[in-house]
Protein backbone atom coordinates (compact mmCIF):
# COMPACT_ATOMS: atom_id res chain seq x y z
CA UNK A 1 0.00 0.00 0.00
CA UNK A 2 1.37 3.42 -0.89
CA UNK A 3 2.28 5.98 1.76
CA UNK A 4 -0.59 8.37 0.99
CA UNK A 5 -3.15 5.57 0.87
CA UNK A 6 -1.99 4.43 4.28
CA UNK A 7 -2.25 7.97 5.65
CA UNK A 8 -5.73 8.39 4.23
CA UNK A 9 -6.78 5.14 5.84
CA UNK A 10 -5.43 6.28 9.23
CA UNK A 11 -7.27 9.59 9.00
CA UNK A 12 -10.56 7.97 8.07
CA UNK A 13 -10.19 5.36 10.78
CA UNK A 14 -9.39 7.96 13.45
CA UNK A 15 -12.31 10.13 12.42
CA UNK A 16 -14.75 7.24 12.73
CA UNK A 17 -13.33 6.24 16.08
CA UNK A 18 -13.51 9.76 17.53
CA UNK A 19 -17.12 10.12 16.42
CA UNK A 20 -18.03 6.73 17.89
CA UNK A 21 -16.38 7.58 21.20
CA UNK A 22 -18.13 10.94 21.25
CA UNK A 23 -21.54 9.37 20.69
CA UNK A 24 -20.94 6.81 23.42
CA UNK A 25 -19.67 9.53 25.74
CA UNK A 26 -22.87 11.54 25.32
CA UNK A 27 -25.14 8.63 26.20
CA UNK A 28 -22.90 7.52 29.07
CA UNK A 29 -22.79 11.12 30.28
CA UNK A 30 -26.58 11.43 30.29
CA UNK A 31 -26.91 8.13 32.10
CA UNK A 32 -24.39 8.99 34.82
CA UNK A 33 -25.80 12.48 35.28
CA UNK A 34 -29.22 11.03 36.02
CA UNK A 35 -27.71 8.17 37.99
CA UNK A 36 -25.65 10.30 40.42
CA UNK A 37 -28.43 12.85 40.87
CA UNK A 38 -31.03 10.24 41.60
CA UNK A 39 -29.22 7.47 43.40
CA UNK A 40 -29.27 9.16 46.84
CA UNK A 41 -33.07 9.28 46.78
CA UNK A 42 -33.60 5.61 45.95
CA UNK A 43 -34.70 3.44 48.84
CA UNK A 44 -37.20 0.68 49.44
CA UNK A 45 -39.66 3.24 50.70
CA UNK A 46 -39.27 5.30 47.55
CA UNK A 47 -40.37 2.36 45.39
CA UNK A 48 -43.18 1.19 47.65
CA UNK A 49 -44.53 4.42 49.08
CA UNK A 50 -46.94 7.03 47.78
CA UNK A 51 -46.20 10.71 47.07
CA UNK A 52 -46.40 12.95 50.14
CA UNK A 53 -46.30 16.63 51.05
CA UNK A 54 -47.77 17.93 47.86
CA UNK A 55 -45.71 15.49 45.81
CA UNK A 56 -42.35 16.83 46.94
CA UNK A 57 -41.27 13.66 48.71
CA UNK A 58 -42.41 10.16 49.55
CA UNK A 59 -42.62 7.27 47.09
CA UNK A 60 -43.66 6.67 43.51
CA UNK A 61 -45.30 3.25 43.78
CA UNK A 62 -48.56 4.26 42.05
CA UNK A 63 -46.64 5.70 39.10
CA UNK A 64 -44.48 2.57 38.71
CA UNK A 65 -47.54 0.35 38.79
CA UNK A 66 -49.36 2.64 36.36
CA UNK A 67 -46.52 2.47 33.85
CA UNK A 68 -46.32 -1.33 34.14
CA UNK A 69 -50.08 -1.57 33.60
CA UNK A 70 -49.83 0.66 30.54
CA UNK A 71 -47.00 -1.47 29.11
CA UNK A 72 -48.95 -4.70 29.55
CA UNK A 73 -52.24 -3.22 28.40
CA UNK A 74 -50.92 -1.53 25.28
CA UNK A 75 -48.96 -4.71 24.53
CA UNK A 76 -52.19 -6.72 24.68
CA UNK A 77 -53.72 -4.28 22.21
CA UNK A 78 -50.80 -3.91 19.81
CA UNK A 79 -48.78 -7.15 19.82
CA UNK A 80 -51.40 -9.59 18.51
CA UNK A 81 -52.81 -7.08 16.04
CA UNK A 82 -49.41 -5.87 14.88
CA UNK A 83 -47.92 -9.33 14.50
CA UNK A 84 -50.96 -10.63 12.61
CA UNK A 85 -50.90 -7.57 10.35
CA UNK A 86 -47.17 -8.07 9.76
CA UNK A 87 -47.75 -11.72 8.85
CA UNK A 88 -50.53 -10.74 6.49
CA UNK A 89 -48.40 -8.08 4.83
CA UNK A 90 -45.43 -10.34 4.19
CA UNK A 91 -46.99 -13.76 3.68
CA UNK A 92 -50.43 -13.19 2.24
CA UNK A 93 -50.80 -9.74 0.66
CA UNK A 94 -50.08 -9.60 -3.05
CA UNK A 95 -47.91 -6.88 -4.50
CA UNK A 96 -50.75 -4.50 -5.39
CA UNK A 97 -52.24 -1.11 -4.59
CA UNK A 98 -53.78 -2.39 -1.36
CA UNK A 99 -50.47 -3.51 0.07
CA UNK A 100 -48.82 -0.30 -1.02
CA UNK A 101 -51.62 1.70 0.55
CA UNK A 102 -51.41 -0.17 3.85
CA UNK A 103 -47.63 0.26 3.91
CA UNK A 104 -47.96 3.97 3.22
CA UNK A 105 -50.48 4.36 6.04
CA UNK A 106 -48.30 2.37 8.44
CA UNK A 107 -45.33 4.58 7.64
CA UNK A 108 -47.45 7.68 8.09
CA UNK A 109 -48.69 6.38 11.40
CA UNK A 110 -45.10 5.94 12.57
CA UNK A 111 -44.32 9.55 11.72
CA UNK A 112 -47.21 11.18 13.56
CA UNK A 113 -46.12 13.17 16.65
CA UNK A 114 -47.28 11.54 19.84
CA UNK A 115 -49.22 14.58 21.01
CA UNK A 116 -51.45 14.08 17.97
CA UNK A 117 -52.05 10.50 19.11
CA UNK A 118 -52.91 11.91 22.53
CA UNK A 119 -55.47 14.28 21.06
CA UNK A 120 -56.84 11.54 18.81
CA UNK A 121 -57.14 9.24 21.82
CA UNK A 122 -59.04 11.90 23.71
CA UNK A 123 -61.37 12.63 20.81
CA UNK A 124 -61.99 9.02 19.82
CA UNK A 125 -61.57 6.70 22.81
CA UNK A 126 -62.22 9.10 25.72
CA UNK A 127 -65.11 11.09 24.24
CA UNK A 128 -66.19 9.35 21.05
CA UNK A 129 -66.47 5.83 22.43
CA UNK A 130 -67.14 7.13 25.93
CA UNK A 131 -64.36 5.21 27.69
CA UNK A 132 -63.50 8.37 29.65
CA UNK A 133 -60.04 9.20 30.92
CA UNK A 134 -59.13 5.62 31.79
CA UNK A 135 -56.59 2.83 31.56
CA UNK A 136 -58.62 1.44 28.66
CA UNK A 137 -58.35 4.67 26.67
CA UNK A 138 -54.66 5.01 27.52
CA UNK A 139 -53.79 1.47 26.49
CA UNK A 140 -55.72 1.78 23.24
CA UNK A 141 -54.00 5.08 22.42
CA UNK A 142 -50.55 3.72 23.25
CA UNK A 143 -51.41 0.53 21.36
CA UNK A 144 -52.19 2.49 18.21
CA UNK A 145 -48.99 4.48 18.75
CA UNK A 146 -46.72 1.42 18.78
CA UNK A 147 -48.68 -0.55 16.18
CA UNK A 148 -46.50 0.61 13.27
CA UNK A 149 -43.32 -0.46 15.08
CA UNK A 150 -44.70 -3.96 15.62
CA UNK A 151 -46.09 -4.31 12.10
CA UNK A 152 -42.88 -3.17 10.48
CA UNK A 153 -40.50 -5.27 12.55
CA UNK A 154 -42.70 -8.32 12.07
CA UNK A 155 -42.79 -7.75 8.34
CA UNK A 156 -39.05 -7.15 8.11
CA UNK A 157 -38.26 -10.18 10.29
CA UNK A 158 -40.39 -12.42 8.08
CA UNK A 159 -38.86 -11.02 4.91
CA UNK A 160 -35.48 -11.97 6.32
CA UNK A 161 -36.41 -15.69 6.47
CA UNK A 162 -35.18 -17.40 3.30
CA UNK A 163 -37.81 -18.70 0.87
CA UNK A 164 -36.01 -22.06 0.94
CA UNK A 165 -37.71 -22.80 4.26
CA UNK A 166 -41.13 -22.10 2.80
CA UNK A 167 -40.53 -24.26 -0.28
CA UNK A 168 -39.06 -27.11 1.77
CA UNK A 169 -42.06 -27.02 4.06
CA UNK A 170 -44.60 -27.00 1.22
CA UNK A 171 -42.71 -29.87 -0.40
CA UNK A 172 -43.38 -31.92 2.74
CA UNK A 173 -47.10 -31.42 2.36
CA UNK A 174 -47.44 -28.61 4.90
CA UNK A 175 -50.12 -26.01 4.36
CA UNK A 176 -49.31 -22.34 4.22
CA UNK A 177 -50.47 -21.69 7.76
CA UNK A 178 -48.57 -24.73 9.12
CA UNK A 179 -45.48 -23.40 7.38
CA UNK A 180 -45.89 -19.94 8.87
CA UNK A 181 -46.78 -21.17 12.35
CA UNK A 182 -44.23 -23.97 12.71
CA UNK A 183 -41.25 -22.80 10.65
CA UNK A 184 -41.35 -19.15 9.66
CA UNK A 185 -42.61 -17.53 12.88
CA UNK A 186 -40.25 -19.44 15.22
CA UNK A 187 -37.33 -18.53 12.98
CA UNK A 188 -38.39 -14.88 12.89
CA UNK A 189 -39.30 -14.61 16.56
CA UNK A 190 -35.92 -13.37 17.88
CA UNK A 191 -36.11 -10.40 15.53
CA UNK A 192 -39.76 -9.76 16.26
CA UNK A 193 -38.81 -9.58 19.93
CA UNK A 194 -36.50 -6.70 19.05
CA UNK A 195 -39.48 -4.77 17.77
CA UNK A 196 -41.36 -5.58 20.92
CA UNK A 197 -38.44 -4.26 23.01
CA UNK A 198 -38.46 -0.99 21.10
CA UNK A 199 -42.20 -0.70 21.55
CA UNK A 200 -42.01 -1.34 25.28
CA UNK A 201 -39.36 1.34 25.69
CA UNK A 202 -41.56 3.72 23.76
CA UNK A 203 -44.61 3.02 25.93
CA UNK A 204 -42.67 3.32 29.18
CA UNK A 205 -41.40 6.78 28.28
CA UNK A 206 -44.42 8.15 26.43
CA UNK A 207 -45.92 11.27 27.98
CA UNK A 208 -47.91 13.18 25.40
CA UNK A 209 -50.10 10.25 24.39
CA UNK A 210 -51.26 9.58 27.97
CA UNK A 211 -51.67 13.22 28.91
CA UNK A 212 -55.39 13.42 28.10
CA UNK A 213 -56.26 9.77 27.94
CA UNK A 214 -55.27 8.10 31.21
CA UNK A 215 -52.71 9.96 33.33
CA UNK A 216 -53.76 11.16 36.78
CA UNK A 217 -52.12 14.16 38.42
CA UNK A 218 -52.25 12.66 41.87
CA UNK A 219 -53.89 9.33 42.63
CA UNK A 220 -52.17 7.29 45.31
CA UNK A 221 -54.87 4.60 45.22
CA UNK A 222 -54.35 1.52 42.99
CA UNK A 223 -56.77 1.32 40.06
CA UNK A 224 -59.46 -1.33 40.48
CA UNK A 225 -60.82 -1.47 36.93
CA UNK A 226 -59.82 -0.58 33.38
CA UNK A 227 -62.11 2.44 33.62
CA UNK A 228 -59.96 4.03 36.35
CA UNK A 229 -57.29 6.60 35.81
CA UNK A 230 -53.75 5.89 36.90
CA UNK A 231 -50.51 7.72 37.56
CA UNK A 232 -47.55 6.94 35.27
CA UNK A 233 -43.82 7.61 35.61
CA UNK A 234 -43.19 9.97 32.69
CA UNK A 235 -46.25 12.11 33.35
CA UNK A 236 -45.51 12.13 37.06
CA UNK A 237 -42.00 13.34 36.31
CA UNK A 238 -43.38 16.05 34.08
CA UNK A 239 -45.82 17.21 36.75
CA UNK A 240 -43.38 17.37 39.64
CA UNK A 241 -40.75 19.15 37.55
CA UNK A 242 -43.01 21.76 35.99
CA UNK A 243 -46.23 22.31 37.86
CA UNK A 244 -45.87 20.88 41.34
CA UNK A 245 -46.49 22.77 44.56
CA UNK A 246 -42.80 23.40 45.26
CA UNK A 247 -40.60 22.50 42.30
CA UNK A 248 -37.30 23.37 43.98
CA UNK A 249 -38.06 21.26 47.01
CA UNK A 250 -39.19 18.36 44.82
CA UNK A 251 -35.96 18.31 42.79
CA UNK A 252 -34.36 15.23 44.50
CA UNK A 253 -37.71 13.44 44.35
CA UNK A 254 -37.89 14.18 40.62
CA UNK A 255 -34.33 13.00 40.07
CA UNK A 256 -35.17 9.71 41.77
CA UNK A 257 -38.24 9.34 39.57
CA UNK A 258 -36.17 9.98 36.44
CA UNK A 259 -33.64 7.36 37.49
CA UNK A 260 -36.41 4.85 38.22
CA UNK A 261 -37.91 5.38 34.78
CA UNK A 262 -34.50 4.96 33.19
CA UNK A 263 -33.82 1.79 35.17
CA UNK A 264 -37.22 0.39 34.26
CA UNK A 265 -36.61 0.86 30.53
CA UNK A 266 -33.05 -0.48 30.83
CA UNK A 267 -34.23 -3.45 32.85
CA UNK A 268 -36.96 -4.32 30.37
CA UNK A 269 -34.50 -4.02 27.50
CA UNK A 270 -32.02 -6.31 29.23
CA UNK A 271 -34.74 -8.84 29.98
CA UNK A 272 -36.00 -8.83 26.41
CA UNK A 273 -32.46 -9.01 25.07
CA UNK A 274 -31.72 -12.01 27.24
CA UNK A 275 -34.87 -13.69 25.99
CA UNK A 276 -33.96 -12.95 22.39
CA UNK A 277 -30.49 -14.42 22.86
CA UNK A 278 -31.99 -17.53 24.38
CA UNK A 279 -34.33 -17.94 21.41
CA UNK A 280 -31.46 -17.44 19.01
CA UNK A 281 -29.38 -20.03 20.78
CA UNK A 282 -32.21 -22.50 20.56
CA UNK A 283 -32.32 -22.01 16.80
CA UNK A 284 -28.60 -21.99 16.09
CA UNK A 285 -26.54 -24.60 17.89
CA UNK B 1 -64.75 -51.29 13.05
CA UNK B 2 -61.39 -52.59 14.04
CA UNK B 3 -61.68 -55.61 11.77
CA UNK B 4 -62.50 -53.30 8.91
CA UNK B 5 -59.41 -51.31 9.65
CA UNK B 6 -57.12 -54.29 9.64
CA UNK B 7 -58.72 -55.47 6.44
CA UNK B 8 -57.96 -52.21 4.67
CA UNK B 9 -54.44 -52.32 6.11
CA UNK B 10 -54.03 -55.73 4.56
CA UNK B 11 -55.29 -54.49 1.25
CA UNK B 12 -52.84 -51.66 1.45
CA UNK B 13 -49.88 -53.91 2.08
CA UNK B 14 -51.02 -56.23 -0.72
CA UNK B 15 -51.19 -53.23 -3.00
CA UNK B 16 -47.70 -52.26 -2.03
CA UNK B 17 -46.31 -55.70 -2.69
CA UNK B 18 -47.96 -55.64 -6.06
CA UNK B 19 -46.29 -52.33 -6.77
CA UNK B 20 -42.94 -53.73 -5.83
CA UNK B 21 -43.35 -56.80 -7.97
CA UNK B 22 -44.28 -55.32 -11.28
CA UNK B 23 -42.75 -52.47 -13.10
CA UNK B 24 -45.67 -50.26 -14.00
CA UNK B 25 -46.25 -46.73 -15.11
CA UNK B 26 -46.00 -44.50 -12.05
CA UNK B 27 -46.00 -41.18 -13.83
CA UNK B 28 -47.39 -40.36 -17.24
CA UNK B 29 -47.35 -36.97 -18.91
CA UNK B 30 -49.40 -36.42 -22.04
CA UNK B 31 -49.01 -33.40 -24.30
CA UNK B 32 -47.61 -31.43 -21.40
CA UNK B 33 -47.05 -27.73 -22.09
CA UNK B 34 -45.84 -25.31 -19.46
CA UNK B 35 -45.78 -21.51 -19.56
CA UNK B 36 -44.25 -18.80 -17.42
CA UNK B 37 -46.48 -15.97 -18.58
CA UNK B 38 -45.89 -15.84 -22.34
CA UNK B 39 -42.73 -17.90 -22.25
CA UNK B 40 -43.22 -21.57 -23.04
CA UNK B 41 -40.80 -23.57 -20.88
CA UNK B 42 -42.02 -27.07 -21.80
CA UNK B 43 -43.33 -28.11 -25.21
CA UNK B 44 -45.51 -31.14 -25.68
CA UNK B 45 -43.73 -33.46 -23.27
CA UNK B 46 -44.82 -37.11 -23.38
CA UNK B 47 -43.19 -39.35 -20.81
CA UNK B 48 -43.82 -42.51 -18.90
CA UNK B 49 -41.83 -43.19 -15.75
CA UNK B 50 -41.99 -46.65 -14.19
CA UNK B 51 -42.17 -47.39 -10.49
CA UNK B 52 -38.92 -48.15 -8.65
CA UNK B 53 -36.66 -46.71 -11.26
CA UNK B 54 -34.27 -43.80 -11.24
CA UNK B 55 -34.74 -41.32 -14.03
CA UNK B 56 -32.11 -38.68 -14.71
CA UNK B 57 -33.07 -35.36 -16.30
CA UNK B 58 -30.20 -33.71 -18.11
CA UNK B 59 -29.77 -30.74 -20.40
CA UNK B 60 -28.28 -27.26 -20.52
CA UNK B 61 -29.41 -24.58 -18.06
CA UNK B 62 -32.85 -23.24 -18.88
CA UNK B 63 -33.83 -26.30 -20.91
CA UNK B 64 -36.90 -27.05 -18.79
CA UNK B 65 -35.71 -30.02 -16.74
CA UNK B 66 -36.26 -28.33 -13.37
CA UNK B 67 -39.60 -27.02 -14.58
CA UNK B 68 -40.62 -30.55 -15.52
CA UNK B 69 -39.54 -31.79 -12.09
CA UNK B 70 -41.59 -29.11 -10.37
CA UNK B 71 -44.64 -29.91 -12.47
CA UNK B 72 -44.77 -33.28 -10.75
CA UNK B 73 -45.34 -31.93 -7.22
CA UNK B 74 -46.99 -28.72 -8.41
CA UNK B 75 -44.28 -26.59 -6.89
CA UNK B 76 -44.69 -24.32 -9.92
CA UNK B 77 -48.12 -23.33 -8.64
CA UNK B 78 -46.32 -20.91 -6.31
CA UNK B 79 -45.01 -18.90 -9.24
CA UNK B 80 -47.32 -16.17 -10.44
CA UNK B 81 -48.28 -16.49 -14.08
CA UNK B 82 -47.38 -20.18 -14.33
CA UNK B 83 -49.75 -22.26 -16.50
CA UNK B 84 -49.96 -25.96 -17.29
CA UNK B 85 -51.64 -27.61 -20.28
CA UNK B 86 -51.99 -31.29 -20.99
CA UNK B 87 -52.20 -34.18 -18.56
CA UNK B 88 -49.99 -35.32 -15.71
CA UNK B 89 -51.05 -38.66 -14.23
CA UNK B 90 -49.60 -40.19 -11.10
CA UNK B 91 -50.96 -43.67 -10.41
CA UNK B 92 -53.54 -42.91 -13.05
CA UNK B 93 -54.85 -39.80 -11.35
CA UNK B 94 -54.59 -36.37 -12.96
CA UNK B 95 -52.69 -34.29 -10.43
CA UNK B 96 -53.97 -31.04 -11.96
CA UNK B 97 -57.53 -32.06 -11.21
CA UNK B 98 -59.28 -29.19 -9.40
CA UNK B 99 -60.50 -31.51 -6.65
CA UNK B 100 -57.04 -32.80 -5.84
CA UNK B 101 -55.63 -31.99 -2.40
CA UNK B 102 -52.29 -30.39 -3.17
CA UNK B 103 -50.79 -31.06 0.28
CA UNK B 104 -51.70 -34.71 -0.10
CA UNK B 105 -49.97 -34.75 -3.50
CA UNK B 106 -46.79 -33.23 -2.05
CA UNK B 107 -46.84 -35.72 0.77
CA UNK B 108 -46.85 -38.45 -1.86
CA UNK B 109 -44.27 -36.77 -4.10
CA UNK B 110 -41.34 -35.71 -1.94
CA UNK B 111 -38.64 -33.27 -3.00
CA UNK B 112 -34.98 -32.72 -2.19
CA UNK B 113 -33.56 -29.35 -3.19
CA UNK B 114 -30.23 -28.28 -4.57
CA UNK B 115 -29.21 -26.38 -1.46
CA UNK B 116 -29.65 -28.39 1.74
CA UNK B 117 -32.51 -26.66 3.55
CA UNK B 118 -32.80 -27.98 7.09
CA UNK B 119 -35.20 -25.94 9.22
CA UNK B 120 -33.70 -23.98 12.14
CA UNK B 121 -34.84 -26.73 14.49
CA UNK B 122 -33.23 -29.74 16.11
CA UNK B 123 -32.17 -32.74 14.04
CA UNK B 124 -35.05 -34.75 15.50
CA UNK B 125 -37.64 -32.04 14.88
CA UNK B 126 -36.50 -31.64 11.29
CA UNK B 127 -37.37 -35.24 10.51
CA UNK B 128 -40.48 -35.20 12.69
CA UNK B 129 -41.77 -32.04 11.00
CA UNK B 130 -43.28 -33.77 7.98
CA UNK B 131 -44.93 -36.34 10.24
CA UNK B 132 -46.41 -33.66 12.47
CA UNK B 133 -47.82 -31.47 9.69
CA UNK B 134 -49.39 -34.55 8.11
CA UNK B 135 -51.04 -35.52 11.36
CA UNK B 136 -49.01 -38.70 11.90
CA UNK B 137 -48.66 -38.43 15.64
CA UNK B 138 -47.97 -42.07 16.43
CA UNK B 139 -44.55 -43.69 16.74
CA UNK B 140 -42.80 -40.48 15.84
CA UNK B 141 -39.63 -41.55 17.58
CA UNK B 142 -39.43 -44.86 15.75
CA UNK B 143 -40.20 -43.31 12.39
CA UNK B 144 -37.56 -40.62 12.86
CA UNK B 145 -34.97 -43.23 13.77
CA UNK B 146 -35.87 -45.44 10.83
CA UNK B 147 -35.76 -42.57 8.37
CA UNK B 148 -32.36 -41.44 9.63
CA UNK B 149 -31.11 -45.00 9.25
CA UNK B 150 -32.45 -45.23 5.71
CA UNK B 151 -30.75 -41.96 4.88
CA UNK B 152 -27.46 -43.36 6.27
CA UNK B 153 -27.23 -40.59 8.83
CA UNK B 154 -28.30 -42.33 12.04
CA UNK B 155 -24.85 -43.37 13.25
CA UNK B 156 -23.53 -39.86 12.93
CA UNK B 157 -26.36 -38.07 14.73
CA UNK B 158 -27.94 -40.57 17.12
CA UNK B 159 -26.21 -39.06 20.17
CA UNK B 160 -27.20 -35.47 19.49
CA UNK B 161 -30.67 -35.54 18.03
CA UNK B 162 -31.58 -32.48 20.10
CA UNK B 163 -28.85 -30.33 18.60
CA UNK B 164 -29.66 -27.82 15.89
CA UNK B 165 -29.60 -29.20 12.36
CA UNK B 166 -27.77 -26.08 11.23
CA UNK B 167 -24.63 -27.37 12.94
CA UNK B 168 -24.34 -30.35 10.56
CA UNK B 169 -22.03 -30.37 7.54
CA UNK B 170 -23.47 -29.75 4.08
CA UNK B 171 -23.48 -33.44 3.20
CA UNK B 172 -25.09 -34.37 6.50
CA UNK B 173 -27.69 -31.64 6.03
CA UNK B 174 -28.58 -33.01 2.61
CA UNK B 175 -28.95 -36.53 3.99
CA UNK B 176 -31.09 -35.04 6.75
CA UNK B 177 -33.30 -33.49 4.08
CA UNK B 178 -33.58 -36.90 2.43
CA UNK B 179 -34.47 -38.46 5.81
CA UNK B 180 -37.08 -35.75 6.28
CA UNK B 181 -38.53 -36.53 2.88
CA UNK B 182 -38.69 -40.32 3.28
CA UNK B 183 -40.10 -40.06 6.81
CA UNK B 184 -43.55 -39.31 5.44
CA UNK B 185 -43.27 -42.30 3.11
CA UNK B 186 -43.80 -40.78 -0.31
CA UNK B 187 -43.97 -42.95 -3.43
CA UNK B 188 -41.90 -40.63 -5.53
CA UNK B 189 -38.84 -38.55 -4.65
CA UNK B 190 -37.84 -35.61 -6.84
CA UNK B 191 -34.25 -34.45 -6.52
CA UNK B 192 -33.14 -31.14 -7.97
CA UNK B 193 -29.35 -31.29 -8.35
CA UNK B 194 -29.05 -32.77 -4.87
CA UNK B 195 -25.25 -33.01 -4.89
CA UNK B 196 -24.18 -29.90 -6.77
CA UNK B 197 -23.62 -27.93 -3.55
CA UNK B 198 -21.63 -30.74 -1.91
CA UNK B 199 -18.03 -31.92 -1.81
CA UNK B 200 -17.17 -35.08 -3.82
CA UNK B 201 -17.24 -37.46 -0.84
CA UNK B 202 -20.64 -36.25 0.38
CA UNK B 203 -21.87 -36.38 -3.21
CA UNK B 204 -20.87 -40.01 -3.62
CA UNK B 205 -22.58 -40.88 -0.31
CA UNK B 206 -25.78 -39.35 -1.66
CA UNK B 207 -25.38 -41.31 -4.90
CA UNK B 208 -25.03 -44.57 -2.99
CA UNK B 209 -28.11 -43.62 -1.06
CA UNK B 210 -30.10 -42.95 -4.22
CA UNK B 211 -29.33 -46.44 -5.49
CA UNK B 212 -30.49 -47.97 -2.23
CA UNK B 213 -33.65 -45.89 -2.09
CA UNK B 214 -34.65 -47.07 -5.54
CA UNK B 215 -35.91 -50.29 -3.90
CA UNK B 216 -38.68 -48.40 -2.19
CA UNK B 217 -39.20 -45.22 -4.14
CA UNK B 218 -39.47 -43.93 -7.66
CA UNK B 219 -36.74 -41.36 -8.07
CA UNK B 220 -36.34 -38.55 -10.56
CA UNK B 221 -33.14 -36.58 -10.41
CA UNK B 222 -32.06 -33.41 -12.19
CA UNK B 223 -28.30 -33.31 -12.64
CA UNK B 224 -25.60 -31.43 -14.50
CA UNK B 225 -23.14 -34.18 -13.81
CA UNK B 226 -23.05 -36.67 -16.71
CA UNK B 227 -21.14 -39.31 -14.73
CA UNK B 228 -23.71 -39.08 -12.00
CA UNK B 229 -26.59 -39.54 -14.42
CA UNK B 230 -24.82 -42.52 -15.87
CA UNK B 231 -24.05 -44.10 -12.51
CA UNK B 232 -27.38 -43.77 -10.76
CA UNK B 233 -30.12 -43.79 -13.38
CA UNK B 234 -32.01 -46.43 -15.31
CA UNK B 235 -33.43 -44.00 -17.81
CA UNK B 236 -32.25 -40.61 -18.92
CA UNK B 237 -34.24 -37.75 -20.41
CA UNK B 238 -32.41 -35.06 -22.35
CA UNK B 239 -34.21 -31.72 -22.47
CA UNK B 240 -33.30 -29.01 -24.90
CA UNK B 241 -34.97 -25.58 -25.16
CA UNK B 242 -38.20 -26.89 -23.66
CA UNK B 243 -38.36 -29.99 -25.85
CA UNK B 244 -37.82 -33.52 -24.69
CA UNK B 245 -35.12 -34.24 -27.23
CA UNK B 246 -34.45 -37.82 -26.26
CA UNK B 247 -35.67 -40.19 -23.57
CA UNK B 248 -34.36 -43.72 -23.32
CA UNK B 249 -32.45 -46.30 -21.31
CA UNK B 250 -29.41 -44.64 -19.74
CA UNK B 251 -26.78 -46.85 -21.44
CA UNK B 252 -28.41 -46.19 -24.80
CA UNK B 253 -28.39 -42.41 -24.27
CA UNK B 254 -24.75 -42.38 -23.29
CA UNK B 255 -23.43 -44.92 -25.76
CA UNK B 256 -25.48 -44.48 -28.88
CA UNK B 257 -27.84 -41.52 -28.62
CA UNK B 258 -30.26 -41.13 -31.49
CA UNK B 259 -30.10 -37.36 -31.58
CA UNK B 260 -27.05 -35.38 -32.57
CA UNK B 261 -27.89 -32.74 -29.97
CA UNK B 262 -27.85 -35.34 -27.24
CA UNK B 263 -24.52 -36.61 -28.44
CA UNK B 264 -23.01 -33.13 -28.53
CA UNK B 265 -24.33 -32.34 -25.08
CA UNK B 266 -23.09 -35.44 -23.30
CA UNK B 267 -19.71 -35.09 -24.98
CA UNK B 268 -19.46 -31.59 -23.52
CA UNK B 269 -19.71 -29.65 -26.76
CA UNK B 270 -22.22 -27.24 -25.24
CA UNK B 271 -24.05 -26.81 -22.00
Amino acid sequence: MSQSKQQKQTIVFTTFMVITVLVSAISIGVFFYIFFNGISVLSWGFFTGVPENGMTEGGIFPAIMGTLILIVGSGLVAFPMGILAGIFMNEYAHQNWFKKFVRLMTNNLAGIPSIVFGLFGMAFFVNGLGFGVSILSGCLTLGVLILPIIIRTTEESLKFIPDDYRLASYALGASKWQTIWRVILPAALPNIVTGVILAIGRVAGETAAILFTVAAYFLPKMPTSIYDETMALPYHLYVISTSGTDIEKARPYADGTALTLLMLVFGLNLLANWYRKRLNKKIKV
Amino acid sequence: MSSQNSLSDQNLSLDETAKNMTSEAKIITRNLDFFYGDFQALKNINTQIDAHTVTALIGPSGCGKSTYLRVLNRMNDLIEGAKVKGEVLIDGQNIYDKKLDINELRKNVGMVFQKPTPFPKSIFENVAYGLRVNGMTENIKERVEKSLQQAALWNEVKDHLKKSALGLSGGQQQRLCIARTIAIQPDIILMDEPTSALDPISASQIEDLIMELKERFTIIIVTHNMQQARRVSDKTAFFYLGDLEEYDETPKIFESPASEKTQNYIRGKFG
